[in-house]
């Protein structure tokens, strides 16, 4: 025989001679839940809930720490990937507004006098913004990084640059055609160049698309596992609520609730320490720019500056974690609660 | 709604995995507004019975009709829907500790997804009769076998069920409060529930006039 609250008992048997004193069956009537009215006067103060599943049931900050790294490398990569493809946008139109045409001396010939031709010729055609004749000390200065200063160049035949700046889509055929009639003289409209930054351009952001999705299934089995940890620690808890009328969805929504917020703090989490380390780069960059190496950066990246863009695709993809935390393990819920009986 | 039959057993028989049967063709009905004892030594099948009837076991034969309503041909929306007509006081209780008595009390409300405030003051006036008025803020944990019992027993009786099934509801109370909480179920009778109440406490059962179901070596016999 279990103990028993012997205050509880006089208690309730003090009660129980008052209410007996009273028209007895009517207050039992009253007491299974007819009567409403009796007891308006005396309210609990008006409290939250108590979730129905304890958040100690579920490891929650493990997940949250999981969560928050998958954000963090989905968010990285998503920046990532869009600043490569703004960044290679900039480039081909860059480069799509400039050509280059080169003078290579010839033998028997006047090198300056084919380069104020082509020139001409150039600046004559349509489409055309500006012509640039680089000088022969120019077009050496620009051979000095491989050379060196000390280099004696006069004796060597150095190609002269013309490079030309266009606007709209000049037609370069009959361009080429012209310039191709004085000897030495050839049109470089970096179309190579362009083609293969683009491939590689491309080949980035696939690979960035590649491992984004990557990241987002690794995170969704991450909580789907969660989830069953935490309905394997609820076990008791849920036949409770089934047993007293809860449905599967009702049970869902409870774990819903919980992995919501879990998504969401872990989400914003790894959402704000990408934005960060862009921020961080962008600043970073900024003062490398003067430095040779940062004109290197610049030329690849930009300026390393994430743009509205980038940081809308943060904050998606942030969001997006949080959503397929809820949508995962609402699911697993789901295919567990089906899997009992 | 007026119904012709609450729950009807057709040459059920059970037994767990490869054991022997508990139960064996069992055949009886429950009418409505009925009330029922089920008794029998410990290990005769009583909780196995309840549990039946509550769908949380399948038979291994016979038919089982609750509410007019097949049970093996019901999905688990269907079942849900059937227990929230049915009241279950546990034997060992199923009260959950990390919610506060009076929150247990409510749960059956709240899975409803009713609002507090439609039901709040019904259920304070259930604890304050059980007893319970002081403790409604505590945790089951920090509540005594009978004020646990208690509890259990007006989480059984909140939604005001059509069939409720008490399995030893009086085994932690001393014979005062027993009596007493028998009355709760009279009543709940009275209105026209039928009670199915499992127990071992023959003054208990001599308190009220009322069938008699008793099992033993897997059959039930019935005294009316
Ligand atoms: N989950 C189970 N698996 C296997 N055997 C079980 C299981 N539950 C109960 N039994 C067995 O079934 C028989 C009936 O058990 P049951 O709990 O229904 O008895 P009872 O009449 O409620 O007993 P008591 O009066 O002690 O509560 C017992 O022999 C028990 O060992
Ligand atoms: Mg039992």
């Amino acid at each position: 025989m279990p103990r028993i609250d012997k205050a509880a008992i006089s208690r309730s048997a003090s009660r129980s001679a008052a209410i007996a004193a009273r028209a007895t069956g009517d207050l039992t009537v009253r007491a299974i839940g007819l009567a409403v009215a009796a007891n308006r006067g005396l309210r609990l103060s008006r409290r939250r809930d108590t979730a129905l599943l304890p958040a100690s049931s579920i490891s929650g900050r493990a997940l949250v720490l999981i969560i928050a790294i998958m954000a963090f490398l989905a968010s990285l990569t998503a920046g990532t990937v869009q600043l490569v493809s703004s960044a290679s946008t900039n480039w081909r139109s860059a480069i799509a507004r400039e050509v280059t045409i080169q003078v290579r001396p010839q033998v028997g010939r006047d090198t300056d006098a084919d380069v104020k031709q082509a020139a001409a010729i150039t600046r004559a055609s349509a489409g055309v913004d500006a012509v640039d004749v680089y000088s022969k000390a120019q077009s050496t200065q620009l051979l000095e990084p491989w050379l060196g200063q000390d280099f004696e160049l006069t004796e060597i035949p150095i190609p002269r640059i013309i490079a030309v700046k266009v606007s709209g889509h000049p037609d370069f055929g009959t361009l080429r055609k012209t310039l191709d009639q004085i000897p030495g003289v050839s049109l470089d409209d970096h179309r190579i160049w362009t083609a293969r930054l683009s491939t590689m351009a491309n080949a980035m952001i696939l690979v960035g698309l590649v491992i984004l999705g990557l990241v987002l299934t690794a995170s969704g089995l991450a909580v789907a596992f969660a989830t069953r940890g935490a309905m394997a620690g609820t076990r008791e808890i849920i036949d409770v609520l089934h047993l007293v009328g809860g449905t599967d969805r009702f049970i869902a929504n409870q774990f819903q609730r919980h992995f919501l917020r879990l998504g969401l703090k872990g989400g914003g989490i790894g959402g704000l320490a990408a934005i960060a380390v862009f921020v961080a780069a962008g600043l970073a960059s900024r003062q490398w720019v003067a430095t040779p190496g940062g004109d290197q950066v610049d030329a690849l990246f930009g300026t390393f500056s994430l743009g509205l863009g980038g940081y809308g695709a943060v904050v998606v993809i942030a969001g997006v974690v949080a959503l397929i935390t809820t949508v995962v393990s609402r699911l697993t819920v789901f295919r567990n609660l089906r899997g009992l009986e | 709604m007026e119904i012709d039959r609450v729950l009807r057993f057709e040459n059920v028989g059970l037994r767990y995995g490869m054991g022997p049967e508990i139960l064996r063709d069992l055949s009886f009905v429950i009418q409505p507004h009925s009330f029922q004892f089920l008794t029998g030594p410990s290990g005769a099948g009583k909780t196995t019975l309840l549990r039946l009837i509550l769908m949380t076991l399948k038979p291994t034969r016979g038919l089982i009709n609750l509410f007019g309503q097949e049970v093996a041909r019901l999905d688990k929306d269907e079942m849900t829907g059937l227990r929230r007509r049915i009241g279950v006081v546990f034997q060992d209780f199923r009260l959950l500790d990390h919610l506060t008595t009076y929150e247990n009390v409510a749960l059956p409300l709240r899975v409803q997804g009713k609002d507090e405030a439609s039901y709040r003051s019904e259920v304070i006036e259930l604890l304050r009769w059980v007893g319970l008025g002081e403790r409604m803020h505590v945790p089951p944990t920090v509540l005594s076998g009978g004020e646990k019992q208690r509890a259990a027993i007006a989480r059984a009786v909140m939604v005001q069920p059509d069939l409720l099934l008490a399995d030893e509801p009086t085994g932690n109370v001393d014979p005062p409060l027993a009596r007493r909480l028998l009355r709760l179920f009279t009543e709940l009778h009275r209105q026209g529930t039928s009670i199915v109440l499992a127990t071992h406490d023959f003054d208990l059962m001599d308190q009220f006039d009322a069938r008699r179901f008793v099992l033993a070596d897997g059959y039930l016999e019935i005294f009316s």
